[in-house]
């Protein structure tokens, strides 16, 4: 395990309870990301893991706890100046309607003050890692296809250069071929700059391919938090065991139609 | 030969009068609106509890009809004008323009804070976060993303508000300021349908132009054309300049003639504007005035003289209930105007304006009816028709006391029904003004109150405090006095309800003035 000072992501003993009073959203969550790993983070519908990402921006604030980036308490940082430098893909993606491509990639740079010149360049170089190319930059969203539309999300979030990604359900909305060319494509980014990345998901499979670890969440607490291939031995919690068993069988069941082919 | 009529020659003539008056207060109340609505709108998206406030106290604003938020708006800043005369020496004129934009301002405010909060909270939650998580600041995410796209829908307040604007701006006529609407409210008082219809095209072509203008600059924004814009925002300057231009190149008038809303006032300004211009002076008339507002314009020295009747004054001013005769009646009038508000009554016109009861002359002969108290012992048998107020005034209460009145039945209707109405003898008795020309057209008689139940109405001619020294005046307001008697003063009125291009004030004030002449 890393310890917490050398961590990217790290939060110790949180609790996030919302004001409405109702039970908690997060409930004593400890856990710690090192630095260029990619993290999965898995559980069912309102089991917390959304708001396990908004802390680490600020978009929420723990009830109890402290969440730190880069070893440095985030409730000492300006929350404008902290979501600057780290890379935030939202489920609805939401690109800006009224801007274009290049100006939907280009802002978070812009909010910080980079000249336009520099901008153009970073917005054509995402635009090329991306893999969709600068005939996009002076396309509307409304004009673009939902894999191009997730392609750019990713692009803005990357533009200022951040270390950290925070991604929730990402590909969420997309179908099958397309959702697993652009993970494969992300996690090659991934690899090549270098990053930290926190990236929520309800699909097993997906993470059991794609991330270095595997955090389990239920009802606000963590319940497994592993490589892919320690969640795998036996003798694990029944609810790791529950949510492997889908992907298992598929996989079995695949194997065994081919064997009969 | 031009075959123009002469009631919209008459008309045209007064447009950039009438037009350039509403252009600007319009655009005024707009502006103003706008700078206070728009930011207040923005603020309470972010506040709940801001926002229901102020969409409630619009909303509120909205449901008071136009013309009672204008008129409420007088009284208030009279008074507030009153304090800072009191506090700091300084006062402003609560006449006109001022009551009528901030009326209009309040009024132009329901559709902007509507329209810009439900599209500030309308956005898609995605855009907003979004905002957020690429490290906007709140007021970044505002001008960079939540505003532009809120835009559409904010244009569509600020268009309907201003269509609300240049419509209600027609009611702003009785609070002093010259509009549009002096055409209707001068149009329905001298049957002139041509000026109805005139003020009513005008309004509603203005405010479907700066709609256009403003839709105009609105697609302009959403489509990134500065072309669309500027030329939106061009247009919209050409618009208020082509109106504000004639009334801000032409001077002053010398005079203010004031005059209440209903012909017979139209006509005796406009006789007191031609003589005075006869004397080489230039007058403006500021017609269709409420009764209250009008006295108290003149008593501001916002107009110079109007027409008074003194059984208004006696009652609504003076708040006497008390029968006195004619003659009392005036003098402690004359003595009070001058006493409390430095008012000249500067003579009497010659005829009264009073409320009467009158039936068919033919009628009352048969009957053998001259006198209230011969009604009254033919009450029982007979029908009375009143317009809307008039069984709830103190006349009518003074004369059934006084004489013992008890009709069969009691009516109330429109006034412009009741002439017909009694003409073809569905009711029998009606409450008529004693110079409608109406009484002589239809052939009525007015029945003699001679215990003077109803209070004296004596048309006066009243001239503002700072006026009070002025010869010119004076002596242009002299032949008047006395010289219309209640026969003139109905023909005239009979000349003016008739329309046609001989009805109009004007026509009809220099057929009296040859009369007047003749004598």
């Amino acid at each position: 395990m890393t310890a917490a000072s050398e961590a990217a992501i790290a939060f110790e003993h949180v609790s996030k309870r919302y004001s409405d009073g109702s039970r908690a959203a997060l409930d004593d969550v400890s856990l710690v990301i090192a630095p260029r790993t990619f993290v999965a983070i898995v559980g069912p519908s309102g089991s917390g893991k959304t708001t396990l990402l908004r802390l680490v921006n600020r978009l929420a604030d723990p009830t109890h706890g402290t969440v730190q980036v880069d070893g440095g308490d985030v409730t000492a940082a300006d929350p404008v100046q902290l979501r600057r430098r780290i890379g935030y893909v939202f489920q609805g993606i939401g690109l800006f309607p009224h801007m274009t491509v290049a100006e939907n990639i280009g802002i978070t740079p812009k909010l910080i003050g980079w000249d336009a010149a520099r901008i153009a360049q970073r917005v054509d170089g995402l635009l090329d890692l991306v893999r969709l190319g600068r005939s996009y930059r002076d396309r509307y969203p409304q004009q673009l296809s939902g894999g191009e539309r997730q392609r750019i999300g990713v692009a803005r979030a990357l533009a200022a250069e951040p270390k950290i990604m925070l991604m929730d359900e990402p590909f969420g909305a997309l179908d099958p071929i397309t959702r697993d060319g652009l993970a494969r494509d992300y996690r090659a980014l991934h690899e090549q700059l270098g990053l930290t990345t926190a990236m929520i998901t309800h699909d097993m499979t997906e993470a059991l391919l794609l991330a270095d670890r595997i955090v389990l969440i239920r009802a606000g607490r963590i319940v497994a938090n592993g490589t892919p291939a320690e969640l795998m031995q036996p003798g694990a919690d029944p609810f790791v065991t529950e949510m492997l068993d889908m992907p298992l069988r598929q996989a079995e069941r695949l194997q065994a139609l081919r064997s009969q082919a | 030969m031009s075959a123009l009529d002469p009631r919209i020659a008459d008309a045209l003539a007064r447009l950039p009068d009438y037009l350039s008056g509403h252009v600007l207060v319009s655009i005024a109340a707009l502006v103003l609106g706008l700078t206070i609505s728009f930011p207040l709108a923005v603020l309470a998206a972010d506040r709940p509890w801001l926002r229901s406030i102020l969409l409630s106290a619009t909303s509120i604003v909205q449901t008071i009809p136009g013309l009672a938020l204008l008129a409420l708006f007088y009284p208030l800043l009279l008074a507030l004008a009153a304090l800072s005369a009191e506090a700091f020496g300084w006062s402003f004129s609560a006449f006109g323009f001022l009551p009528a934009m901030l009326a209009l301002a309040l009024y132009s405010m329901l559709p902007v804070v509507r329209n810009t909060i439900t599209g500030l909270l309308g956005l898609d939650t995605s855009i907003t976060e979004a905002c957020l998580g690429v490290g906007m600041t709140r007021g970044q995410a505002l001008r960079m993303v939540e505003l532009p796209l809120a835009l559409p829908m904010i244009m569509g307040g600020v268009r309907t508000a201003a269509v609300w604007v240049i419509g209600t701006a027609t009611l702003s006529t009785p609070i002093g300021q010259t509009s549009l609407g002096n055409y209707i409210f001068t149009g329905l008082q001298t049957q002139n349908w041509v000026f109805v219809l005139f003020g009513c095209a005008a309004a509603a072509l203005l405010a479907i132009v700066v709609d256009q203008l403003l839709a105009l600059m609105e697609t302009g924004a959403q489509m990134r054309s500065r072309a669309r814009v500027t030329f939106g925002a061009l247009g919209l300057v050409l618009v208020v300049a082509a109106a504000l231009a004639p009334t801000l190149a032409r001077p002053r008038a010398d005079y203010v003639i004031g005059a209440k809303p209903f012909a017979e006032q139209y006509i005796l300004a406009a006789l007191i504007g031609q003589r005075l211009e006869n004397a080489g002076q230039s007058a403006s008339l500021k017609e269709g005035l409420g009764s209250a507002v009008v006295f108290t314009a003149l008593a501001n020295n916002e107009i110079d003289v109007y027409v008074e009747y003194t059984g208004t004054l006696w009652a609504n001013q003076m708040g006497r209930t008390d029968a006195e005769p004619r003659a009392v009646v005036l003098s402690e009038v004359t003595r009070w105007l001058k006493d409390t508000y430095g008012i000249t009554m500067a003579g009497t016109l010659g005829f009264e304006n009073s409320y009467a009861l009158a039936m068919l002359d033919t009628r009352a002969n048969a009957m053998g009816i001259r006198t209230m108290e011969d009604l009254a012992r033919h009450a029982p048998e007979l029908s009375i028709a009143g317009d809307y107020e008039f069984f709830g005034r103190p006349e009518w209460t003074a004369l059934r006391d006084a004489y013992g009145l008890r009709f069969r039945e009691e009516r109330a209707m429109q006034a412009e029904f009741m002439y017909p109405a009694v003409a073809s003898g569905d009711v029998d008795v009606i409450s008529a003004y004693t110079s409608d020309g109406r009484v002589a057209k239809f052939g009525l008689t007015t029945i003699a109150d001679d215990k003077q139940a109803i209070p004296p109405y004596d048309a006066i001619l009243l001239i503002a405090p700072k006026r009070a020294d002025d010869r010119v005046l004076r002596d242009a307001l002299k032949p008047l006095t006395g010289a219309i008697d209640i026969k003139l003063m109905r023909e005239a009125n009979l000349r003016a309800s008739d329309g046609g291009d001989s009805g109009t004030p004007a026509a009809v004030a220099r057929w009296m003035w040859q009369r007047i002449q003749g004598r």
